[in-house]
């Protein structure tokens, strides 16, 4: 303790590290403790649904920093420590570890699973504790239902084809999407799934289950079922901030922040929980990848300890599905097809660009694609994005 | 400043190399690979900027 200036950081995975090293790197100097409600230190999430499951890594393998890098920049990290209410106006902090009070605080909730509501024993993925329990029904369970046509669905299914289940993927829209690309890529999807033997029921609607020891039978709406050892249901993620409903943040699907992260003086709000305010469409916004709450962490942090706002983060993520690589950067118009992409006089055909009419390109798709070819699309797009506002 | 990278916590993401296209590349993985060790000037902050974005924390920069 030092006794100058303290910043609270809730929320404990990338975006919270994130905003707490950052801090520190730019020469913070006053207190910086990051608290987290898992047991675990900070890990990264993407991995869970790609090489935890499988069990191509172990969980320490996920890890971001050691208890010693983090200790060594001076925060006080606090795990099993959750956050119960905040008093924003006089700046306190309530969790089960008592209240801590601060100057600045970060809010980094994050998002939990949406349960399905008629398939109440499915399993979700959110966190380290949850995927080893998937990884573990993955290695016996000889069938397999995934409910959820997201990327999170997707990855399950590949993972659940790798231990040589039969897998069905269920969804109710008639399309596979990928992130903020939609259902863009779908017909490309549906193609690799099948190619890949996962059978796909892509307009059932889900009207009950039952569970019993030997799995879960689930009904649809055309009287036909389907009967599974495991399933999983990955349908969506609802903010964590319920535990700021009684304090006097505005928040309306995650924390509403202006366009810098500010929630209220004192009060910022970063990744998956926060809705910053678009600077073109003057809306607020969440953004569900890992690379928006990184550079959210980082803008807030700048912002803390130089005053400085930075630019708008354009999103990027990634999957691996059937050992399909797929790469995503930017914004992608559901109106705008996918076109090839051509990058000076030459072809680019594993990647797939997002182009409006005056030919600026707002996002791009590598499928497959050599780094080095995805990476020039990706320079397009991030010339585009400066140069003026996006639909 | 120094670099090193970990080339086996890499996932891939390529953010190194799209804002430090002189300090790092990518092999046909997607995995990292270190262009130079030693970078100065203005290539110090984008160092540290790549270092930031990484998801893996597979790029450790060091000031002497």
């Amino acid at each position: 303790m030092t006794g100058g200036p303290r910043v609270v950081v809730v929320g404990a995975s990338i975006g919270g590290l994130t905003a707490a090293e950052t801090l520190r790197q730019e020469g913070f100097d006053g207190d910086v403790i990051l608290i987290g409600d898992e047991r675990h230190r900070p890990y990264n999430r993407p991995p869970l649904s790609k090489q935890i499951i499988v069990g191509d890594w172990e969980p320490e393998d996920a890890g971001i920093r050691s208890e010693t890098e983090i200790d060594d920049l001076g925060i006080e990290l606090r795990t099993s420590c959750t956050a119960e209410a905040l008093d924003a106006l006089g700046r306190v902090l309530h969790t089960s570890q008592g209240e801590i009070p601060f100057d600045e605080l970060i809010i980094a909730t994050g998002t939990e699973p949406r349960r399905h509501p008629l398939v109440p024993t499915a399993l979700t993925l959110r966190t380290m504790d949850d995927a080893l329990t998937i990884r573990d029904g993955l290695r016996s369970a000889r069938r397999v239902a995934v409910i959820g046509p997201g990327i999170l669905g997707s990855e399950i299914a590949s993972a659940a084809r790798k231990y040589g289940a039969d897998t069905r993927l269920i969804g109710r829209s008639g399309t596979l999407t990928f992130g903020g690309v939609g259902a863009l890529l779908s017909a490309q999807l549906v193609e690799l799934h099948e190619a890949n033997g996962v059978e796909l029921s892509l307009d059932a609607e889900i009207v009950g289950a039952s569970t019993d020891a030997g799995g879960t039978t689930i009904e649809f709406a055309d009287g036909s079922t389907e009967r599974a050892a495991l399933v999983v249901a990955m349908i969506g993620g609802v903010p964590r901030a319920q535990w700021l409903l009684s304090s006097t943040l505005t928040v309306d699907n995650g924390v509403v922040c202006d366009g810098t992260g500010q929630a209220a003086p004192g009060i910022s709000a970063i990744g998956d929980v926060a809705a910053w305010r678009d600077p073109y469409t003057g809306r607020p916004v969440r953004v569900e990848h890992q690379s928006n709450a990184i550079e959210q962490a980082i803008a807030v942090a700048l912002r803390l300890v130089h005053g400085e706002t930075g630019s708008r983060p354009v999103p990027l993520f990634w999957s691996e599905l059937h050992g399909t690589r797929i790469n995503a950067f930017g914004w992608f118009d559901p109106e705008l097809p996918l076109v090839p992409f051509v990058g000076g006089a030459e072809p680019h055909p594993t990647v797939l660009v997002s182009r409006d009419a005056a030919d600026r390109v707002h996002g791009a798709i590598g499928w497959n694609a050599p780094p080095r070819e995805f990476r020039v699309a990706r320079a397009a797009v991030a010339e585009s994005s400066s140069l003026a506002p996006l639909p | 400043m120094g670099i090193v990278v970990q080339r086996d916590a890499c996932v891939g993401a390529g953010q190194c190399a799209l804002v430090a296209p002189d300090l790092f590349d990518q092999d046909d993985d997607g995995i990292v690979l270190l262009l130079e060790p030693n970078p100065e000037g203005a290539l110090v902050d984008a160092a540290t900027r790549a270092a930031r974005l990484c998801p893996a924390r597979a790029i450790a920069v060091s000031v002497p």
